[in-house]
């Protein structure tokens, strides 16, 4: 049971995740020849709105993503009523989102990031 | 044939078949001996048992030649069109299991009731919207017209539902308009001559259309025609995709 909109959405956010993809790993094999140190990720990550928009765009699209995708599986694989697979999908989008944009602020933003414990 | 040579494995057994009886949701398999015979197909040995054993065995078929789509059934737990299905072809060891198609409601024995199955193709769109009237020229389609090749691939279909009957999403999802009516969908999409590809699009877009389709494949593999209702809805996919994207619905014949 899909939504057509959301079948469209969610090939869109897969569509935007796949050079995010290709860009994290690309950096993550160039960024470990010095060795892979706290001081090293952040030195390049803190303050910058490239990588803040790089990585935020990730967890905006990934949430999306990913919430729908599991829509369908659980509507397909249990008899939940839809109401509550909304709900819980919604949830989960939320969630994901909290997480990864607290991730993202912890790396990209200059000293102690907004909701973030040390 | 020489003295002490094996008989043709044809003469030597005899067919240990379950059949499924009942109705209204309720039965089970009922086991019938049925003499082995060459040449002989899945609906020769349903046909024996209703002349032999029990006359009230239900069951549907006419042309009896591929034409029809009357007789589909499950054959050992796989959609088939029983009358062009040998016995050879399906069988493991001497036992066949015979029951009623998946996925639709079961009226009696080995009989289903297909009105759900021909409500989706209505609710598919799956029906011309014409252009022209009695004064019209004939529409001048070229063989070779892209649009005409991609109707031509899914035109044989015989409505045997052996597709329908295959489909996981189907059994997952009653909504689901099913392989059979999204082709005949997507085989109208292509006809220059129907003029609404916007409500053929429009249909398969809901909660039951074609974007709930995981390209299994089982219609493609089970299709007793050959056709592959997976690449039809693969068509509707891309054609609702790039009118959501462009606002451009069917294209023009070329």
């Amino acid at each position: 049971m899909i939504d057509f909109r959301l079948y469209m959405l969610q090939r869109l956010s897969a569509l935007i995740m796949v050079p995010l993809v290709f860009g994290h790993i690309a950096v993550m094999i160039y960024a470990v020849q010095d060795g892979l140190t706290a001081a090293e990720i952040l030195g390049r990550t803190q303050g910058s709105i490239m990588w803040f928009l790089f990585y935020g765009s990730f967890v905006v699209a990934v949430s999306v993503h990913a919430a729908i995708g599991l829509r369908t599986i659980i509507s397909e694989w249990t008899a939940m009523p839809m109401r509550l697979v909304n709900i819980l999908c919604w949830s989960i989008m939320a969630g994901l989102l909290l997480l990864g944009g607290r991730a993202v602020l912890a790396v990209t933003w200059l000293g102690q990031a907004p909701g973030v414990l040390s | 044939m020489p003295d002490g040579s094996p008989k043709p494995e044809t003469e030597q057994r005899s067919l240990r078949v379950k059949v499924w009886r009942g109705s209204g949701g309720e039965g089970g398999y009922e086991t019938f001996e049925v003499p082995r015979q060459p040449s002989q197909t899945i609906l020769d040995v349903v046909t024996w048992i209703q002349q032999h054993s029990d006359p009230n065995l239900t069951y549907r078929f006419a042309c009896r030649v591929g034409m029809c789509g009357s007789c589909a059934m499950m054959v050992n737990d796989e959609p088939r069109w029983t009358c062009r299905t040998h016995v050879d072809r399906v069988l493991k060891g001497d036992e066949l299991r015979i029951a009623p198609l998946r996925n639709l409601p079961v009226i009696k024995d080995l009989v289903t009731d297909m009105d759900p199955f021909f409500d989706k193709w209505v609710s598919a769109e799956a029906r011309h919207h014409p252009t022209a009237d009695r004064h019209s020229d004939f529409a001048a389609i070229t063989p070779d017209d892209p649009h005409r090749l991609e109707a031509s691939s899914g035109i044989e279909c015989i409505n045997c539902a052996v597709c329908y009957a295959a489909c996981d999403t189907v059994a997952g999802n009653p909504d689901y308009l099913g392989p059979a009516a999204l082709q005949r969908a997507w085989t109208l999409f292509n006809d220059a001559r129907d003029e609404d590809g916007d409500a053929i699009l429009d249909a398969v877009s809901g909660t039951g259309g074609c974007h709930n389709c995981h390209s299994m494949g089982s219609c493609a593999h089970y299709c007793p025609n050959e056709l592959n209702p997976m690449t039809a809805i693969a068509g509707l996919k891309r054609a609702t995709a790039r009118r959501f994207l462009t606002g451009r619905g069917k294209r023009k014949p070329s």
